[in-house]
């Protein structure tokens, strides 16, 4: 029974315009087992389940599912449902206003009438049978996220799912509500379901998960079972270890800047989307922080900058003690920050290049004293030669230019404030090598200038070449600083990995 | 813990739902403010005949809130039902004048109604528009057709109607003795019947019908009902047919009241209908409502109105002004009434987590 198969996924492709999202994967969930689906953004996980739960349609492949004859075709996420299917998103999609029972029972059944007494008894003995702390008639938004989460699992194991899917449940939850979670998971899991378990939170699927299946940039990486595979050995998996073409970056050396002036410094520094930390940067220092996706990296740097609210802290500028909770104080301060999300946070896709490049130098002066046409042009021209970026002119519109060169524009727009620091989040991502490379060279000749500069990537070698100091980050938290001969990509992953080093 | 929970249901008593808790708000305001005029204003409010006119005058304005506040429950607007009401006014008028049968003239009114329902539901739904605006054209569609039919105002000259009208429902112990000692009777009108009915099938759909909790999903999250497996659309498209079907309704038994058509028929019902509703409990933002709840909202409205005028500011504006400040009372009621409750569950999952920490 424990190695019977209740779904089976072969050679799944998926393209999008531009992307193979997946190529030929293969994925297999037996009954009671807790499978654990990793990868690093971007490596088609999400991709995978909506194939799966008919949110999107697959290229090719087949999809084999228990107790469906043949084939089984799934268009739409109610094909998925009545195949048993069940998925419960990191956002609980219930509906906040009605009763508990409801939210278990309402869309399912025929009939003109609701049998409300009928399945607040049948919803009562499921909760209890489940031990979950909720009654089935009080409003769905009286209870914690957690118990909001469990019920929504409720409702998939009274459809009598046979697959669920557990998409970044956590994500959420504080670590008590995770281990009632996690308790449920388990007892569902004796009773035969196959669960599907997507997560960033790498001790969490140790605990847990029974196999692992690790992809990487659409591919299958393999399926290992969890005692097969040591922590470290998943995290190699997940980022890879194929090295770049470009090893080239002679001329530049790592700097050790510690004895240098600290520029910026912060203390028990925390917002609302990162945990506490300490951090502080020298005179031109370059300096990284890494982790898997979700750990608190970008997060922190955002409370750095202002981004989020910050809650609490002590930040020192140059020696003197400074008042930064927007992004308009940092900036005043001397710090500049190029966001992860460059399509969201970052370019005004509907103005043009020059428009775009003077944005923040135009904030810090104040609207009321505007640059002159001939500034603006001056600046535009200097960084597009400088930056070597490639437009038709200093008026086209940044939405049409390539990922790059939108990136570059941003860059620009900051190295016009002439910053003391300057936080760099994901320059890379997304960009061709080329253009990887001219911004890695940038960092380090800023760093020449005596700028300091925070680094973000999710390329490990990347990091390591143009950082004198790696912050290492898992689960929110500061778990190793490298410096010096550590800064080696198994030293890192081990860092990143933590516990038994093996 | 097994044991804890089963034990939980009978010794517990499950606090009110969002919508439960703005409906006893209502119902008890309205009952204070009745007691009040009572005691300091006397006279009609102490005769239960004050209660029967209440109806009696807006008897359709009940109905129309009826639809309105499904509407919302389901996270829409419909603007058009004033408009809707007085162009059914208008038509069945003219029809009846014209020899005109009454039996057909209700289906006359029905068929108006749901048409309007109908189309606005479709292009709500299925092409996705913004409620408001579609049934802001509904709106001028409908009051611009009144004045094509009639610009002046026409009295029904219908036997049958007219005598239909006259009856009324007759109460003698809730009547009083007038100065020359006659006993007048407490009097209803049929359309108070109607209305009454209409409050009724509501609520039933809303309470025990499957489509009536799928209104409350949608409303709830529109994202989540998709993923539980309601057709959103149907769901969307049906909240409108039944306010159209209402306004329909509303527009016969507006013509039994008044006797008359006329252009400016049921002016500004909307506001008064949206305003009804909200008093009555129901979120602009979908998802709580109640159809008791709309039932006194409407009369506490009016009945505001009405004290208004006994108090001696006669003048219409007084009216406007103190609609506009009740409306805005219950508005800011219910948002504290609902963040307070919003913070106090935070607080509960706070302690709640020290504890097991």
């Amino acid at each position: 029974m424990p190695n019977e198969t209740v779904l089976t996924m072969r050679g799944i492709s998926k393209q999008f315009p531009g992307v193979r999202a997946l190529n030929k994967v293969d994925f297999t969930l037996r009954k009671g087992e807790i499978h654990a689906l990793m990868g690093e953004n971007g490596a088609g996980k999400s991709t995978l389940i909506k194939v799966l739960t008919g949110v999107y349609g697959k290229d090719a492949g087949t999809i084999w599912i228990d107790g469906v004859e043949g084939e089984a075709h799934i268009h739409s996420p109610q094909d998925a449902q009545n195949a048993g299917i069940a998925t419960v998103y990191q956002e609980i999609t219930l509906c906040p206003n009605l009763t508990v029972a409801e939210n278990m029972y309402i869309g399912r059944g025929e009939g003109l009438l609701v049998k409300r007494k009928d399945y607040e008894k049948k919803a009562g003995e499921i909760l209890s049978t489940l031990n979950i702390p909720a009654r089935p008639k009080q409003q769905l938004a009286s209870c914690s996220l957690a118990v909001q989460q469990m019920v929504a699992i409720a409702r998939a194991v009274d459809m009598n799912c046979k697959v669920l899917i557990l998409d970044e449940p956590t994500s959420s939850l504080d670590d008590k509500e995770v281990q009632m979670l996690f308790s449920l998971m388990r007892d569902l899991k004796s009773r035969g379901v196959g669960i599907i378990f997507v997560t960033h939170f790498l001790e969490q699927v140790y605990e847990v998960c029974d196999r692992i299946t690790v992809l990487r940039n659409g591919e299958l990486v393999g399926e290992y079972v969890i005692e097969d595979l040591p922590q470290v050995q998943l995290v190699s998996l997940m980022m890879g270890k194929d090295l770049d073409e470009l090893n080239n970056m002679s001329g530049f050396e790592r700097k050790d800047k510690s004895a240098a002036e600290v520029t910026y410094e912060a203390e028990n520094l925390s917002s609302e989307a990162s945990k506490a930390f300490d951090f502080r940067i020298h005179k031109g220092e370059v300096n990284g922080f890494t982790g898997l996706l979700g750990s608190g990296r970008s997060e922190s740097v955002r409370a750095i900058f202002g981004a989020d609210k910050v809650t609490g802290g002590k930040v020192k500028m140059n020696g003197k003690s400074v008042h930064i909770t927007k992004p308009y104080e940092a900036m005043k301060n001397g710090i500049g920050y190029l966001p992860e999300d460059r399509k969201r946070d970052g370019i005004v896709a509907d103005l043009s290049v020059r428009e775009n490049i003077i944005l923040a130098l135009q904030v810090m002066k104040g609207f009321f004293k505007p640059l002159s046409r001939a500034d603006m042009e001056k600046f535009a021209d200097e960084y597009i030669s400088a930056l070597s970026i490639k437009t038709a002119s200093k008026d086209t519109l940044v939405g049409s230019l390539s990922g790059g060169n939108q990136q570059k524009v941003i860059l620009a727009r900051w190295l016009l404030t002439h910053p003391d620091y300057l936080i760099l989040d994901e320059p890379t991502r997304g960009i061709d090598i080329g253009t990887k490379l001219e911004i890695q060279k940038l960092v380090l000749k800023l760093a020449e200038e005596n700028v300091s500069v925070t680094f973000i990537s999710s390329e490990i070698e990347e990091m390591l070449r143009t950082c004198s100091r790696l912050i290492v980050m898992r689960d929110r938290n500061i778990v190793g600083e490298l410096t010096g001969d550590q800064l080696t990509q198994t030293q890192v992953m081990k860092t990143i990995a933590g516990g038994e080093a093996s | 813990m097994t044991v804890k929970n089963a034990s939980l249901p009978q010794k517990r008593r499950e606090p009110l739902t969002d919508t439960q808790l703005l409906m006893t708000i209502t119902i008890c305001i309205f009952f204070a403010m009745y007691a009040l005029a009572m005691l300091l204003l006397g006279g009609g409010f102490l005769r239960p005949q004050q209660i029967f006119d209440l109806l009696n005058d807006n008897a359709a304005l009940i109905i129309v809130a009826c639809g309105l506040t499904v509407v919302m429950i389901g996270g829409g607007i419909d603007i058009s039902v004033g408009g809707v009401t007085s162009l059914v006014v208008m038509s069945c008028v003219l029809y009846l004048n014209n020899d005109g049968n009454m039996f057909v003239a209700m289906l006359l009114a029905l068929g108006i109604g749901l048409a309007f329902g109908v189309v606005h539901g479709l292009l709500v739904s299925y092409l996705e528009i913004q409620p408001f605006i579609v049934t802001l054209a509904g709106m001028f569609f409908a009051r611009g057709m009144t004045t094509i039919l009639s610009v002046n105002p026409q009295k029904l000259a219908h036997e049958g109607l007219n005598a239909l009208r006259a009856v009324k429902i007759e109460i003698p112990w809730l009547g009083y003795i007038a100065k020359n000692g006659n006993l007048i009777p407490g009097r209803i009108e049929l359309g108070v019947l109607v209305a009454l009915l209409c409050v009724v099938v509501v609520f039933l759909i809303l309470k025990y019908t499957r489509l009536g909790r799928n209104f409350y999903a949608l409303g709830g999250n529109q994202q989540s009902a998709l993923m539980l497996g309601i057709n959103v659309k149907r769901t969307r498209f049906m909240t409108f047919v039944i306010s159209g079907l209402l306004s329909g309704i509303a527009g016969f038994v507006f013509m039994m009241h008044t006797g008359a058509g006329n252009a400016t028929n049921a002016a500004g019902a909307e506001m008064n209908a949206i305003a009804s509703s909200i008093i009555g409990g129901t979120l602009l933002t979908g998802g709580v409502g109640n159809i008791i709840g709309t039932f006194f909202g409407t009369l506490t409205l009016t009945t505001i109105k009405k004290i208004v005028v006994t108090s001696g500011l006669k003048d219409p504006w007084w009216q406007s002004i103190t609609t506009g400040a009740m409306l805005l009372f219950f508005i800011v009621l219910q948002s504290v009434v609902l963040s307070n409750r919003e913070k106090h569950n935070a607080k509960k999952k706070d302690s709640s987590a020290v504890k097991k920490g």
